[in-house]
């Protein structure tokens, strides 16, 4: 059974690379019982949303006159 | 004059603020070496930055919007001169690994479980946050907030869109090492969104 710790880093690397098999089924495992480690991923999701729309903004508001 | 040349008065107004432009320019320049790790490539983007706010001064009527403009610049050029110089070689604290200044907050419990009270709650980004400029002060706040080591590797990863073996390669580190620093850099941005966005009184707790 994974820690609220690992699951998180595991989400993370996951950001990286695909997970071998067995880290993403006891990943998925823990999920299913953790609501905390369900919203980190919801959040982490959401951090990559924010960085590309900051790249976005700084992009357009070095161009502008 | 009518209303933009009077905005623009006011922000070239403050740009011929000598105090003010050296205590920013400090600032730069500080942000810009932490960052590239070379003085010289960071006083010409400092350089660069400024006189690209120069130009465009005129939207900006008060300090702290023009500070946030000005480093938003700055950031800009820094991932243009990453970008062109391919390999950045850290002779400081990139490669020593110094526990102490990256660790996690604590949010664990002894089992690895989170704490209660540091349990991450329920919330995404919808496009409306993005389009909210007191949210992007508070994302620059948070970024600004990160251990250097985990905030120059954050950048290459999220900004630049590095993959993983470039920014190991780029900065000398082993893919374990930059798991651990992009996981704790995740931790401590979320974290912080949380709290001062997310749970702080805005309109969609």
């Amino acid at each position: 059974m994974l820690s609220c710790a690992e699951a998180t880093r595991l989400m993370s690397d996951a950001m990286e690379r695909p997970l071998p098999v067995k880290d993403r089924l006891s990943l998925n495992v823990h999920l299913a019982m953790c609501k905390g480690c369900r919203n980190f991923g919801t959040q982490l999701q959401g951090l990559r949303k924010v960085a590309r729309e900051y790249v976005r903004r700084t992009e357009d508001d070095s161009r502008a006159p | 004059m009518d209303d933009s040349e009077r905005t623009s008065e006011s922000g070239n107004l403050l740009l011929r603020d000598r105090l003010f432009i050296e205590a920013l320019r400090a600032q730069m320049v500080r942000f810009a070496t932490l960052q590239l790790n070379d003085p010289h490539l960071a006083e010409d983007a400092v350089q660069e930055a400024l006189a690209s706010a120069l130009r465009s001064a005129g939207t900006f009527a008060g300090r702290s919007a023009l500070k946030t403009w000005v480093f938003a610049i700055l950031r800009n050029k820094i991932i243009d001169v990453v970008r062109q110089r391919g390999r950045i070689v850290y002779t400081g604290s990139l490669v020593r690994n110094d526990e102490d200044e990256d660790a996690l907050p604590d949010l664990f419990d002894a089992r690895g479980h989170w704490k209660p009270e540091e349990k991450p709650s329920d919330w995404g980004v919808p496009d409306r946050v993005l389009q909210d400029e007191q949210f992007w002060r508070v994302f620059d706040v948070c970024l600004d907030g990160l251990p250097p080591r985990q905030g120059r590797v954050f950048m290459m990863r999220e900004f630049i869109g590095l993959e993983a073996a470039e920014i190991c390669n780029a900065v000398a580190i082993s893919q374990a090492n930059l798991h651990v620093l992009l996981h704790r850099a995740r931790m401590r941005l979320r974290e912080c969104l949380e709290n001062k966005w997310f749970n702080g009184g805005c309109e969609t707790c």
